[in-house]
């Protein structure tokens, strides 16, 4: 079984019902609309979806990153609510017990301060009793462990000095330095080449394996969910569509919206690549169309997915695999709904 | 780094040069009547053509221009018309009483646009930046020397009738004579000056301010659990600063060469004053002295400035 829940533990970290809104000219902009997930310690959850389907916001809204939003909803991590701590108990754990890697490693470290100083910066500002000089050898011990080499003078570089792969890997070094139970990583190999992407998800599962962080991955590159990830969610347009094990989401997938994802016929080799444009855009989020956010994309859509919105459910009798879609939940009636729909599933996958 | 340096005191002597051709060309334009003044109502033309003779304006314009550009290479920026005092020496007779206006008001506007500037910036749209930009807004509109007379007539002048002689009318007492007298006989000019200017660095610094928090090593520094103080100061104003300092250099540079109004408001013998008043008794080696002196300020601020960038900023430091 692919997941946690079945365990008595209780998870590292548990969402429900992640709400997140922007007030703009424009309107209120809706970018996470009840978002549910959890997360075991240790494990790996990929986040995928369209570019503004509400990834990056619900997991920065969670450690409070997101600024101006209304949030509501709850983000219970290790037994608290990280949603209704005042800042000062959010700061501590961020940084500390929750680490994070974003896209743009040039734009994400300052650009005024040496490499070895901002990772010193962080390890002190958990833990006062560090001293620089102590601070320093441990970053000095960080950068080798991430594979930089010469790292005892490469420590006092500034970011600009550094290569796009090497920034990446001292943000993952800086984002472990205190061992962090959980491990936030926005899309963290999308900027960087094929062999370096690579290397660079090694020096992240290495990690993970030392000091037993849970990863929450969002990635565009469905080869490395295919490779790291423990358990999927799929996100369109600020709720999420699909929630399954690795295997289960890419072999026997329920949502249409991931079946366009994945292209028509996933096979082993096939999944070695990114996320297949699907004809059409993703909904305004501050008018969203009634019923299924999906529907004016969707080649399977109905007379009920206009009007009604399809809630989260299990499909195929699994209690840990859930779709929100109208379509039947019978591994049959889905095959047949496929079958039905077959002229335009077609006309899709040939484009 | 060398070369740089050379190729910007190359460039910064030709904008001299062209400075000083401007100035004697404006000057010979305009009717002179320097010898005439000089010399008395009932001077004869002999005595008038003896004068011109003795200020070499008998030459022609070009020849004084050279003449004028030499001596200027051996530091001698000539002679004033009236008493024939060193131009040189006058201007550092005013220097100091300029450079104390110039600096104390630069220390009060810093501190005043600086502070606002990253207050507003943190609450934007808040009553504090509301109020604050309102603020600024008022002085910024504000001519400088309505606001020298305001202060004039309510600080001094009121006051005063008051029975509170605080500040005084105007004038400068030298810092090495009397340090007191020299605080409270600039402290009006000060405030004009920095007022109006600082309402510019408000606006500068709450602009960069609005722009660097949203960068993602802002978020970033978040992400590492700093605390918000550290966050605003030391990743947010260290990187807002530096067109704010760029300002700085550049206003700095231009009142050294004299602030004309906030001088004559508060009759302050510096640089500015002696400028006006050169030009109104037609006082050339005067007037081409200060322009000089003041556009080498500028050049000499700008360099500093570029200067200062490498400092501020690791990316354009040679490695
Ligand atoms: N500060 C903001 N104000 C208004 N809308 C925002 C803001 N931040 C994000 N959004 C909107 O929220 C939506 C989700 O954004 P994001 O989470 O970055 O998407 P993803 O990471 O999945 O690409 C986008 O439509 C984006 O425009
Ligand atoms: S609910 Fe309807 S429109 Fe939405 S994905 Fe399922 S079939 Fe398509
Ligand atoms: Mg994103």
């Amino acid at each position: 079984m692919a997941v946690a829940a079945a365990d008595s533990s209780p998870p590292l970290l548990a969402v429900e019902d992640l709400r997140v809104s922007f007030r703009t000219h424009d309107g209120v902009v809706r970018a996470v609309r009840g978002v549910s997930f959890d997360l075991a310690k240790g494990k790996t959850l990929a986040i995928v979806g369209e570019s503004g389907s509400g990834k990056s916001v619900s997991t920065q809204a969670i450690v409070g990153l997101v600024r101006g939003a209304e949030v509501s909803g709850r983000a219970t991590f290790a037994g608290k609510d990280l949603l209704t701590m005042n800042a000062e108990e959010l700061r501590r754990i961020r940084g500390a017990r929750i680490g994070m890697i974003f896209q743009d490693s040039l734009s994400s470290l300052h650009p005024y301060y040496r490499i070895g100083w901002q990772i010193v910066e962080m390890i002190r500002a958990h833990d006062g009793s560090v001293s620089r000089a102590e601070g320093r050898d441990r970053a000095v011990d960080l950068l080798r462990r991430v594979g930089i080499p010469h790292a005892e003078r490469r420590v006092d570089d500034y970011p600009h000095q550094f290569s796009g792969g090497m920034r990446q890997r001292a943000l993952i070094a800086m984002a472990m330095a205190l061992g962090p139970e959980l491990l936030i990583a926005d899309e963290p190999t999308t900027a960087l080449d094929v062999t370096v992407q690579a290397q660079v998800l090694q020096v992240m599962a290495d990690l993970q394996r030392e000091f037993g962080t849970a990863i929450i991955l969002i990635t565009h590159d469905l080869g490395v969910v295919a490779e790291v990830a423990d358990e999927v969610v799929v996100m369109y347009a600020g709720t999420v569509m699909e929630r399954s094990g690795r295997r289960e989401l890419f072999y026997r997938f329920h949502h249409p919206y991931t079946e366009g994802l994945l292209g028509s016929l996933p096979s082993e080799q096939d999944v070695r690549r990114r996320l297949r444009p699907i004809p059409g855009s993703p909904p305004s989020l501050i008018r969203l169309p009634k019923g299924c956010p999906f529907h004016p994309r969707c080649p399977y859509a109905f007379e009920r997915c206009r009007t009604d919105v399809p809630p989260l459910r299990p499909v195929y009798g699994d209690e840990a695999h859930l779709s929100a879609c109208w379509l039947p939940t019978d591994p049959a009636g889905r095959e047949g709904a496929r079958a039905d729909a077959g002229v335009t599933a077609e006309a899709r996958g040939s484009r | 780094m060398a070369r740089f340096l050379i190729r910007r005191v190359f460039l910064g002597a030709i904008v001299l040069l062209l400075i000083t051709m401007m100035v004697f060309a404006i000057f010979f334009v305009a009717p002179n009547d320097v010898a005439r003044t000089l010399a008395g109502r009932q001077a004869t033309p002999e005595t008038i053509a003896l004068i011109q003779q003795r200020l070499g304006l008998d030459q022609p314009v070009w020849k004084q221009y050279l003449t004028f550009l030499w001596n200027a290479l051996h530091g001698n920026l000539g002679y004033d018309y009236y008493h024939q005092v060193p131009v040189t020496t006058i201007i550092t007779q005013a220097l100091p009483a300029t450079v104390s206006l110039a600096v104390g008001a630069a220390v009060i506007w810093m501190l005043l646009g600086v502070l606002n500037g990253v207050v507003s910036a943190v609450h934007p749209r808040s009553v504090a930046d509301r109020a604050l930009t309102g603020f600024a807004l008022f002085f910024y509109s504000m001519p400088t020397f309505l606001l020298g007379l305001l202060l004039l007539f309510f600080l001094y002048f009121q006051l005063s009738l008051a029975g509170f002689p605080v500040f005084p009318a105007g004038g400068y007492i030298p810092l090495t004579e009397n340090p007191v007298e020299w605080f409270r006989h600039l402290i009006l000019p000060w405030l004009t000056l920095a007022l109006v200017l600082a309402a510019t660095y408000t606006r500068l610094t709450r602009g960069s301010m609005l722009d660097v928090l949203g960068e993602d090593y802002i978020r970033t520094a978040r992400a590492k659990g700093l605390t918000e103080r550290r966050v605003v100061y030391r990743h947010g104003l260290r990187s807002a600063l530096t067109p704010v300092v760029t300002q700085f250099g550049i206003d700095l540079g231009q009142l050294v060469g004299g602030v004309v109004v906030t001088e004559t408001v508060f009759s302050i013998d510096g640089l500015g004053k002696t400028a006006v008043d050169a030009i109104n008794q037609q006082d050339l080696p005067v007037i081409i002295g200060i322009v000089i002196f003041a556009a080498t300020a500028v050049i000499i601020a700008n360099l500093l400035v570029d200067l200062a960038y490498a400092v501020l900023d690791p990316r354009v430091r040679p490695h």
